[in-house]
């Protein structure tokens, strides 16, 4: 961009954001790293098996139910929140995104990161069509 | 076999799939999903869950690297976005729908296909010289720094580009692969963007995807921590270590040996899908 609109140009902006997202995932290795290392500890002997889909138990499946796992120091609990963190990287780029096009009072913008964000969330709240 | 054995296993092919992945353009999830599949009997459902999440990690994790570089599209890439995300649903919904076999097919003919695109020379878009009303209209052109100095650029093709976007966004969440060579392709051949430009706002709309899918996949049981741990920390290095090879190594003969490597494992993924074995 040559003019400068606002104080926040797109370069800025996507710095902060680059930054931002490499926080996040070095968070969330982290915590899969850790929550991984208990987990080999607790089922490192018995044999794995994922010929069969059965789908994971509900807790692992609902933030609260996750949360609720990682407080208890469940090591898959740990784990899943580690995934939902780095589930959550690319959508909090987006939230980033909405204020940085508001800055710059670019609303076509804003509408626009905005109905991403709408989809985002539709998702995460679980999606039924 | 125990758990511990199966970590370092997968840990350890997802490392090299996420280094060939990078190395190639075409991203971890394309070997992952074969790799988990075909060699170590994983359910596609639980494979697919996994992949999305290595391919968020992926992205992200490359986004600084190429934010910093100061080619990629904001603009471009969230206008697009809206198709890619609204195509992800739709792509995860018609996964529930469709049997598991057919999603095997699928996914050894978009493999297949998407080696052949990015096994293509590459040429730098032409003509690229008058603006598109509705690029204008929507800020999407823009600049790029090079050698030479800043190096404007117009976008064009804006339906034709948002079209093959929501094809590419239905393809991720039905697979869980990032998609980026159908990406690439709307970018270079529809909407004409120079490639450093396509190649980096296509990495960072590749994250957002994903996540649209993988909520639904999460909140249907499909992504398990005990797979998706080595999954994930092992694309994640490999891609690193990808990148920073990118820049200096001749990879011309590494490309060749993973087309070959990518065709066989397609062959195999429509074989046992027609076989009704995966």
């Amino acid at each position: 961009m040559s003019q400068t609109r606002s104080p926040y140009t797109d370069e800025q902006m996507e710095k902060i954001i680059g930054n931002l997202l490499r926080i996040g995932v070095i968070i969330a290795a982290a915590m899969v790293f850790i929550g991984g290392v208990l987990y080999l500890i607790h089922y490192g002997t018995i044999s794995p098996d994922y010929r069969v889909f059965r789908g994971e138990p509900s807790d692992l499946r609902r933030l609260s139910g996750i949360v609720t796992d990682t407080f208890s120091l469940r090591s898959r609990g740990i784990i899943q929140l580690g995934l939902l963190l780095l589930i959550a990287t690319p959508v909090a780029r987006v939230v980033f995104s909405v204020f940085g096009f508001a800055l710059q009072r670019d609303y076509t913008y804003v509408i626009v990161t905005l109905i991403v964000l709408g989809v985002l969330i539709y998702s995460l709240a679980g999606g039924h069509l | 076999m125990n758990t511990i054995e199966f970590t370092i296993l997968i840990w350890v092919g997802s490392l090299a799939a996420g280094f060939l992945g990078s190395l190639t353009g075409l991203g971890g999830g394309v070997v992952i999903i074969p790799l988990l599949t075909l060699v170590f009997g994983v359910d596609i459902r639980y494979a697919i869950g996994a992949s999305l999440v290595s391919v968020i990690a992926t992205s992200s994790g490359a986004a600084a690297a190429y934010v910093k570089e100061g080619y990629s599209n904001i603009r471009i890439g969230m206008f697009l976005e809206i198709a890619t995300t609204f195509g992800a649903l739709v792509g995860a919904f018609i996964a529930a729908i469709i049997p598991t076999t057919a999603i095997a097919v699928i996914f050894g003919i978009v493999l297949i296909y998407s080696a052949y695109l990015s096994s293509r020379p590459r040429r730098e878009p032409l003509g690229n010289d008058d603006p598109d009303p509705i690029a204008t209209r929507l800020k999407m052109d823009g600049s790029y720094p090079t050698p030479q100095g800043s190096q404007s650029y117009h976008v064009h093709g804006i339906p034709a580009g948002f079209s093959l976007m929501f094809i590419a966004g239905t393809l991720s969440g039905l697979l869980g692969i990032g998609s980026g060579a159908v990406k690439v392709l709307a970018m270079d051949q529809f909407m004409r963007i120079p490639f450093k430009v396509s190649t980096t706002t296509s990495n960072f709309m590749i994250g957002v995807t994903a996540a649209a899918s993988a909520g639904v996949y999460l909140n249907r049981g499909y992504i398990d921590p005990g797979l998706a741990m080595p999954v994930m920390l092992g694309v994640l290095l490999g891609s690193l270590l990808g990148t920073h090879v990118l820049v200096s190594a001749k990879t011309q003969l590494l490309r060749i040996i993973f087309s070959i490597v990518i065709v066989v494992l397609a062959i195999e993924m429509i074989y046992n899908g027609l076989t009704g074995r995966l």
